[in-house]
């Protein structure tokens, strides 16, 4: 099954499991995701294998990068009705906390959705909302149909 | 770069930030050279590092993590004593794909270095050192110079 039928699949059936779970590195590092109060919440489950950092122990900050990125593409994927995968330009994060272990959580908020290139915002959390662990940035090309 | 002299070597080096660091293992990350405030790593292709399945491109979140690691070693071996260091920022340019099933290396460089803050620049390529697949930024906090009423704060960070 290709990567568009999946994403046009996913916008049928209002979930979008099926393509996080389509996605290896995505499934390598257990994420997930679900709409919940009119948005999409991305999860990272927590492993042993995602410690970056043994004396603390907290996440490793690539792997929160990582998150932070597949939380804005998942978001754009399931705002807009391209079946193209949004192209990251630019990524800037902020770690704000230590990310320690147990699940992680986060959104994408859309900044602005031109017609080539989106500003995604997205933060991520553990067990208080109100307490982000990074923050990110991120720059998208969003390739046209014949791309 | 400060003087190298009463820094450890870098094997031992390598060996204190790899165990610090099970993530690096777990992605099949090996460290090539760190020592003085430079820092290489390379990271062989692997199926489950994937982002895009038709491609084999591997994700831009790999990248994000080879890069933030190499910059995070070059940080500490610019550094008379190693200690753990925390990302503060992380930028990156995504400039072209990673070519499927080529090795991906990452070069950091500590440019500046203050009491607390270490400034470092880094690149990711494959085959040509020249022909980028990313370029980088970042800034990290030293933990132990913050002192010890400082150290939960430190320890409040990540990495």
């Amino acid at each position: 099954m290709k990567l568009a039928d999946i994403i046009a699949e996913a916008h049928r059936s209002h979930d979008f499991s099926g393509l996080v779970e389509a996605i290896p590195y995505a499934r390598f590092l257990g994420i997930s995701v679900t709409e919940r109060d009119g948005d999409l919440i991305a999860r990272l489950a927590f492993d042993d294998k995602l410690i970056g950092n043994t004396l603390l122990p907290a996440i490793h900050g690539g792997v929160i990068g990582a998150f932070l990125e597949t939380a804005a593409i998942m978001k754009l994927l399931w705002t807009r009705e391209s079946v193209h995968v949004p192209k990251t330009i630019t990524v800037t994060i902020d770690y704000l906390r230590s990310a320690g272990p147990r699940p992680t959580y986060a959104r994408g908020i859309i900044t602005k959705l031109g017609a080539r290139v989106a500003n995604v915002r997205a933060e991520a959390w553990q067990s208080d909302r109100a307490k982000p662990v990074a923050a990110a940035n991120a720059n998208f090309l969003l390739p046209s149909a014949e791309e | 770069m400060s003087d190298s002299s009463g820094k450890p070597e870098t094997e031992s080096t390598r060996r204190v930030f790899a165990g610090l660091i099970p993530h690096m293992d777990v992605l099949g990350m090996d460290t090539v050279s760190a020592a003085d405030g430079v820092a290489t790593i390379r990271l062989p292709w692997r199926a489950d590092l994937v982002g895009n399945p038709e491609t084999g491109v591997l994700h831009g979140g790999v990248v994000t993590t080879l890069i933030d690691t190499v910059s995070g070693l070059a940080a500490i071996t610019a550094l008379e004593t190693p200690e753990p260091v925390a990302t503060l920022d992380l930028r990156i340019d995504y400039l072209r794909p990673a070519t499927p099933r080529v090795d991906l290396f990452a070069c950091a460089e500590c440019y500046r270095l203050t009491s607390r803050i270490a400034f470092i620049r880094a690149t990711a390529y494959q085959s040509d050192p020249d022909d980028l697949v990313a370029s980088s930024v970042s800034t990290f906090m030293l933990t132990k110079s913050l002192g010890p009423q400082a150290t939960v704060v430190a320890a409040d960070r990540p990495r």
